[in-house]
């Protein structure tokens, strides 16, 4: 490889993406984008679930119900209903996802017998949600049954039992906040690279087919290994450069904790850099035109990335032949560096499979793609 | 081993390629000495481009041996490209970068060192006229100016042969006249350079030209020789309505070929003592009263179209 011919290549590609807008946009605005998108739109937390309350008695026991859901900031009481059909098009229209129905007869039976029945219904047409939401009911129901028994005990003169109750006290290790923010956002920086890196490298050898420049190029002595890396250094520097915007957004304005070490981060990332962007020009070398190549681009980066690799849908829970395809898309395993590394600080020592499956993919793709592009028509 | 390797600056034999079932190039022999100007010369489809390409080692032989400046193009191709150029028939240079900045690049690909780099652009933007334009970019150049620019990347590296697929196709004839001064003095500096062209007055200016129908190479020759050798002679016959003057004449007895040129029509007959007088009888017969009947020296379309028979490959 001859240094003179790789930097004039590198500086060739530079100029043409510093003057192509489109190429610029993806570089600098696509991070921005996503990255607000993204780190703002996406979240698996469910706060707020709209709720409506059919309250047959409205008694002072029964208010104190309705109370216990308002003051929870998991419900918010969007209409008080008057009907059993009223729930039926409260639901219809939108309003609610959940509804209680408080009974005519609640504060007698409640202090008849200690315990008194109240019913929820659901709107389960979106399953995930009706899940957590049901969770939820039950936990603001434990919060009532606490204070009434206390109550109860009290009115009816029994002493609380201080021995034979078990307590369980959960305690949540490495996102403490059960934020699912801090668990997406990591994630986020991997499909900004491969969408990024893939894409700007899917355009560069067949914009040169395209616009006829390529004839003249192979015309001239430069090896395959000086375009590839020539082409590549700039779409490298750039890649590195995102990530590193996405990672200070992560950690600086959404204040994702970030505990392990900028050393790993920073090789792994480049790792990754060099899959992408080695699979971007593999696509780039067999297509030889910029719409097809960035259209494969986006097939083989993006959904992968999004779709299969515990980004959002964790990785245990898919079907197995669907775990086993997991094997083969690489952002599984910088997604689950990213968030050993952002969470729990992980080093190497922990990381090691990940880290050696990325290194093995960024050895297959980059030799792949060397040995891909030909020098002649 | 090709062994007038020494003498000959490209020496091609059996070249042969295929396109599927079209046979693009068959059989080609060709052997171009050192300093020459020489010329393919053919319609489109003729092969030329095919021929060109596989010269300059961007497209590979199906059979054949091509030795380009003693170097093997189809076992060593990139050496070979060390002391060639070669300017496709397409602009090939980046139009998002200016004139400067694409020398500059193909320079360092070349190999050229920096210093040597900058040295010499000046001299040859100088030579072309384009000093003025370096920081335009090369997109808003006009179509001379382009294959200026091709031809000054193509030098930048002072090679030894120099391709050239038909360079001055869609330029003007003022830079057209320039282009041809500028490969007049490389001859000078003693580079060899192979052109195609399907026009056929930049033919004439050739040292030597190749006549290439089919993918096959027809005659091979000196302008001078191609005409003398052409069989027959040549009439110019002139008229308000040359195209009249061509019916009247074709498939008379003696008439070999008849062809529109502009404003006359050239006919190649036999014998002209003999033909003059039958061919005017035959143009009053068809009522054309100002035509004007003259020996003429053939141009090369006319040898073409003699080697063709009745095929006229240029014929608007």
């Amino acid at each position: 490889m001859n240094i003179q011919r790789l930097l004039a290549m590198a500086y060739k590609e530079t100029l043409q993406v510093w003057r192509d807008p489109r190429s610029l946009a993806v570089a600098l605005l696509m991070p921005l984008m996503q990255m607000g998108l993204l780190g703002y739109g996406v979240s698996l937390d469910i706060k707020h679930v709209p709720l409506c309350v059919y309250d047959q008695e409205n008694s002072q026991a029964s208010r104190s119900v309705v109370d216990a859901f308002t003051a929870s900031s998991w419900f918010t009481i969007s209409r008080t209903i008057g009907s059993e059909a009223g729930i039926r098009s409260a639901m219809n229209h939108g309003e609610c996802a959940a509804a209680i129905v408080i009974p005519v007869d609640f504060s007698r039976t409640l202090a008849a017998t200690g315990s008194a029945p109240v019913q929820a219904i659901f709107d389960a047409t979106d399953v995930n949600t009706t899940n957590i939401a049901m969770g939820y009911v039950q936990g603001v129901v434990a919060q009532i049954n606490a204070t009434t028994d206390a109550r109860w005990d009290a009115s009816h003169g029994v002493q609380p039992s201080l021995v034979g109750q078990v307590d369980l006290e959960p305690s949540v290790w490495f996102n403490e906040t059960l934020e699912s923010r801090n668990f997406i956002i990591p994630g986020v920086v991997a499909v900004i690279l491969a969408l990024v890196g893939a894409q700007l490298t899917s355009l560069t050898i067949s914009r040169e087919w395209e616009r006829g420049t390529m004839e003249q190029l192979i015309s001239t002595p430069v090896t395959p290994l000086e375009v590839m890396f020539g082409k590549l250094i700039p779409y490298f520097a750039i890649g590195l450069l995102d990530a590193a915007f996405c990672l200070a957004v992560a950690a600086f304005w959404f204040r994702v904790p970030f505990r392990g070490s900028i050393g790993i981060l920073f090789v792994t990332t480049a790792l990754f850099d060099l899959v992408v962007l080695g699979i971007g020009y593999l696509i780039s070398v067999r297509i030889r035109n910029q719409l097809g190549a960035s259209q494969v681009a986006l097939l083989l980066t993006m959904l992968p990335t999004t779709l299969l690799s515990g980004y959002t849908f964790p990785i245990d829970q898919m079907p197995a032949p669907i775990r086993a395809l997991t094997l083969i898309v690489y952002s599984r395993y910088y997604v689950t560096i990213l968030r050993a590394i952002f969470l729990k600080g992980s080093g190497l020592a922990d990381l090691w499979t990940p880290v050696l499956g990325l290194v093995a993919y960024a050895a297959i793709i980059i030799w792949l793609a060397a040995r891909a592009f030909r020098k002649h028509l | 081993m090709i062994t007038e390797s020494n003498e000959s600056a490209v020496a091609v034999r059996g070249l042969t390629k295929d396109f599927g079932p079209v046979r693009a190039v068959r059989n080609v022999d060709l052997a171009v000495a050192r300093g020459e100007i020489f010329g393919l010369v053919g319609p489109d489809g003729a092969g030329k481009t095919t021929i060109m390409r596989m010269l300059a080692a961007v497209l590979r032989p199906d059979a054949g041996e091509i030795v380009v400046d003693g170097v093997d193009v189809v076992a060593e191709a990139e050496r070979a490209k060390l002391h060639l150029s070669y300017m496709p028939q397409r602009f090939g240079l980046y139009e998002d970068l200016t004139i400067a900045e694409n020398i500059f690049f193909y320079g360092a690909l070349f190999g050229v060192p920096r210093g040597e780099r900058i040295a010499r652009s000046q001299e040859l933007l100088e030579a072309a006229g384009l000093l003025p334009f370096r920081r335009r970019l090369a997109g808003q150049l006009s179509g001379g100016m382009k294959q200026k620019l091709g031809l000054i990347c193509a030098l930048i590296h002072t090679p030894r042969v120099l391709l050239l697929d038909e360079p001055t196709t869609g330029v003007d004839p003022v830079s057209r006249r320039d282009f041809w001064a500028i490969l007049y003095n490389l001859r000078e500096s003693g580079v060899t350079i192979v052109l195609s062209t399907a026009y056929m007055d930049e033919a004439e200016r050739c040292s030597r030209l190749a006549l290439l129908h089919g993918g096959q190479i027809r005659r091979c020759d000196t302008p001078q020789h191609l005409k003398e050798a052409m069989p027959g002679a040549l009439l110019a016959i002139a008229a308000t309505h040359p195209r009249d003057v061509r019916d009247a004449v074709s498939g008379r007895p003696g008439v070999l070929g008849a062809l529109l040129m502009g404003d006359r029509v050239h006919v190649r007959v036999d014998d002209a003592e003999r033909r003059i007088p039958e061919l005017r009888a035959a143009i009053a017969d068809q009522g054309i009263a100002d035509a004007v009947i003259a020996p003429a020296e053939p141009g090369i379309e006319d040898v073409f179209v003699a080697l063709l028979g009745e095929e006229t490959p240029h014929e608007p």
